[in-house]
């Protein structure tokens, strides 16, 4: 990576970045590419995380679904750890907790696959800076 | 397969699921079946809402209908109304208290306005260890504007405008801070960030440092352009091993990027940035005692003034913030001080993150607008009390903090409203207790807490919480005499007036505001040796119901101590010399004979 020189460099990476993420959303292949958030903080690993984030990985990879499997931060949602938010394009983003590996199963199977929401979804309960 | 083309959302919170959503859930299912829209329309239990007074809820997507205080028999009536009809039940539609308007589409809703993420606007939403995500979040734009576009004066002047506090506890104004730090005449100035936190039962900071560590890194950057320095310190926990991690991974990252280190962006400024760790003193909090430990002598703290903005680490003028302040340093850069400070309320602006723990459904992590009442952060947010019991209180601001009892549930939370009220607002642990908690054992909690991490250095911090404590552990203990009350609140003054920095200070706030807001309960103890909650075991007295007994020994069996005599088939007796009062015979007895008193 070379260095950032200056603010305009800045703003070009940012709208680069940007679009890279919508690309990421819309993808090249709408129907495949689904992204999947792990909450990742020290709650959410001391609750499991890191195996339910490690058993989606392999699942999906073993079945065959071009999906994207992320780490994040603490989604603030410490009684129902872990969480994960599941965004299938075009679609806006889910969070499911408890997410234990037969969670993740029934998740792959019937969400990613069939698109039928699954029981545990935690609804969203606050605003951003972007719509404040 | 069929491809459902609308979901009913039915909430499967705690709450909600008292008050009979399966049934509801069920209920749609039967509906629906009947009108073979069965594949058509997929019924959902969700995770709680978070509105659990106006509970059982029930969203529809997509049109985002929220209704309210639904029941099993409105089920037919939404069904044939809203999704065969298509006509919203207006009956069951949340009405805005201020408008009195049905609102329809949840969007509208200020439930949603209840929580606004400034300082955790990355947390769960970006890859903390890819800066680049963090970059297509507007992140590094605000220190690209400074430089480039601003005077550290002009940038000071935007912080002091947005009404930023510091917000570590004590609540001093950000931007004054920046300023009396840049004033100062030094020939090496310091940015340091304190991330000791160290309240029971707190988890903001470490949570914005796992979740989105550019965010403290920029504002950081920031604050050395506005002071004057090129030298940033993290001042971390070793306890935190996962935020030191991400921290260095965006050290390291923010270096490659050139957004750290010489000539930023190209506009000649230096600065780059140092982790040092503690060893989870708590005292290492109280800024001059983390400078000191920074430097590698005792954390202890030292009288103010020289304040740090004068004489700081090594000597040099130092600026020490908290590391939620700093995360709200790009935002207010980015979206003006007027934006910020239209959030909260006259004196306290913006938002606070809180950890919600303690008898609270919802626990976690919330931010919420500066001015929202407790009834609406444990209600609406938290999801009510847990098992249905009663709300007794909320500890705010940890070991130094107070008690907030029922009559502060409608009192708007700011600084200065939680410092009249005898608490404060200290780094945002907030407690839910229940009814089941003895307020005498809380204060004993907290003061064992504070006698751990008193640093010794001044008299009334080291030996009068000491005494304090013996005072307490008397009186849980059912040895507690009605003096002793005076004695607590007295010494509690003496510790409070005599104490060298805030944490003797404060030390005493957890007895005093229990003492202020539960003297029935202290008295209880001292006058009739009962402990309403039934915490305090001493005080506890088991017996066994003669009539009730069968005579099972199945607790003579399990008492540890050999307590319980008797012969099979017929009652048993406990020997009160001997009762540690464990309470095994209680949990373990089937036939309820024995008997708590």
């Amino acid at each position: 990576m070379n260095k950032i020189k200056n603010l305009a460099d800045l703003k070009k990476l940012q709208s680069e970045v940007q679009s890279k993420i919508k690309l990421r959303e819309k993808g090249d292949h709408p129907d495949m590419l689904v992204q999947i958030k792990v909450s990742m903080a020290t709650c959410g690993i001391a609750s499991g995380a890191k195996e339910t984030m490690a058993y989606l990985i392999e699942e999906l990879e073993h079945q065959g679904i071009d999906a994207l499997v992320t780490q994040t931060g603490c989604m603030g949602y410490c009684y129902a750890e872990p969480t994960i938010e599941l965004t299938i394009p075009g679609q806006p983003p889910v969070v499911y907790g408890f997410v234990s590996k037969a969670k993740a199963l029934e998740i792959i199977e019937k969400h990613i696959k069939l698109n039928q929401l699954v029981d545990g979804i935690i609804p969203v309960a606050y605003s951003t800076i972007d719509n404040h | 397969m069929a491809e459902y083309n609308m979901h009913i959302l039915v909430c499967g919170g705690t709450g909600c699921k008292a008050s009979q959503s399966e049934l509801i859930k069920a209920n749609f299912i039967t509906r629906l079946n009947e009108y073979g829209l069965g594949d058509e329309i997929q019924v959902i239990m969700t995770g709680c809402f978070g509105f659990c007074e106006k509970g059982p809820i029930v969203k529809i997507l997509p049109d985002n209908t929220f209704y309210t205080q639904v029941t099993p028999e409105d089920v037919p009536e939404i069904v044939d109304e809203h999704i065969i009809k298509g006509r919203k039940v207006e009956r069951l539609l949340y009405k805005d208290p201020e408008t009195k308007e049905f609102v329809g589409d949840s969007k509208g809703m200020d439930f949603y306005k209840k929580q606004i993420r400034i300082a955790l606007r990355n947390c769960g939403f970006i890859n903390p260890e890819n800066i680049e995500e963090y970059i297509g979040r507007d992140g590094y734009a605000a220190l690209g504007t400074c430089l480039s576009e601003k005077t550290p004066d002009e940038v000071i002047g935007i912080i002091k405008d947005s009404g930023l506090r510091g917000r570590g506890g004590g609540g001093f104004p950000t931007g004054l801070k920046w300023e009396l730090t840049r004033k100062s005449v030094g020939d090496q100035k310091y940015v340091v960030c304190n991330a000791d936190e160290g309240d029971p039962g707190a988890f903001m900071d470490r949570s914005i440092l796992e979740g989105d560590p550019h965010s403290v890194l920029e504002a950081m950057a920031i604050c050395g352009y506005c002071i004057g320095a090129d030298k940033g310190l993290i001042y971390i926990r070793a306890e935190y091993p996962l935020a030191i991690e991400r921290l260095k991974v965006a050290i390291i990252q923010a270096r490659e990027y050139g957004l750290l280190g010489n000539d930023i962006l190209g506009a000649g400024f230096n600065f780059d940035v140092e982790i040092r760790y503690g060893a989870g003193a708590f005292v290492c909090g109280e800024e001059t005692a983390l400078i000191h430990s920074m430097e590698g002598k005792r954390g202890e703290p030292t009288v103010k003034p020289p304040f740090p903005a004068e004489k700081g680490y090594n000597g040099k003028p130092t600026n020490v913030n908290n590391v939620e302040t700093f995360a709200n340093i790009p935002v207010i850069i980015n979206k003006g001080a007027a934006w910020f400070s239209s959030i909260g309320t006259a004196k306290s602006k913006g938002t606070k993150v809180f950890a919600l723990a303690g008898k609270i459904n919802n626990v976690g992590l919330i931010e919420v607008p500066m001015g929202i009442t407790l009834r609406e952060i444990i209600y609406d947010i938290g999801g009510g009390i847990k098992d249905g019991r009663e709300f007794k209180a909320v500890q705010t601001g940890g070991p130094s903090g107070g008690c907030l009892t029922r009559s502060f549930l409608d009192t708007p939370i700011d600084y200065d409203n939680l410092l009249a009220a005898g608490s404060m607002m200290g780094s945002g642990g907030m407690i839910v207790l229940d009814d089941s908690d003895c307020m005498v054992a809380i204060a004993k909690f907290y003061l064992e807490f504070t006698l751990d991490e008193s640093c010794g250095k001044c008299t009334p911090c080291r030996i009068g919480n000491k005494r304090l404590h013996e005072i307490l552990e008397k009186i849980t203990e059912g040895n507690g005499k009605v003096e002793d009350l005076d004695r607590l609140r007295m010494l509690s003054t003496v510790i409070k007036d005599t104490s060298l920095c805030g944490l003797g200070q404060t030390s005493p706030n957890p007895v005093l505001s229990t003492l202020d807001h539960f003297h029935d309960e202290y008295l209880a103890h001292v006058t009739s040796h009962k402990c309403v909650a039934g915490q305090c075991k001493a005080l506890m007295h088991y017996s066994i119901d003669a009539d009730q007994c069968t005579g099972c020994t199945l607790c003579f069996r399990n008492c540890p101590v050999g307590a319980i005599s008797g012969e099979k088939r017929s009652p048993h007796y406990i020997d009160q010399s001997l009762c540690i009062k464990c309470g095994l015979c209680f949990t373990k007895c089937k036939f309820d004979a024995v008997l708590i008193a």
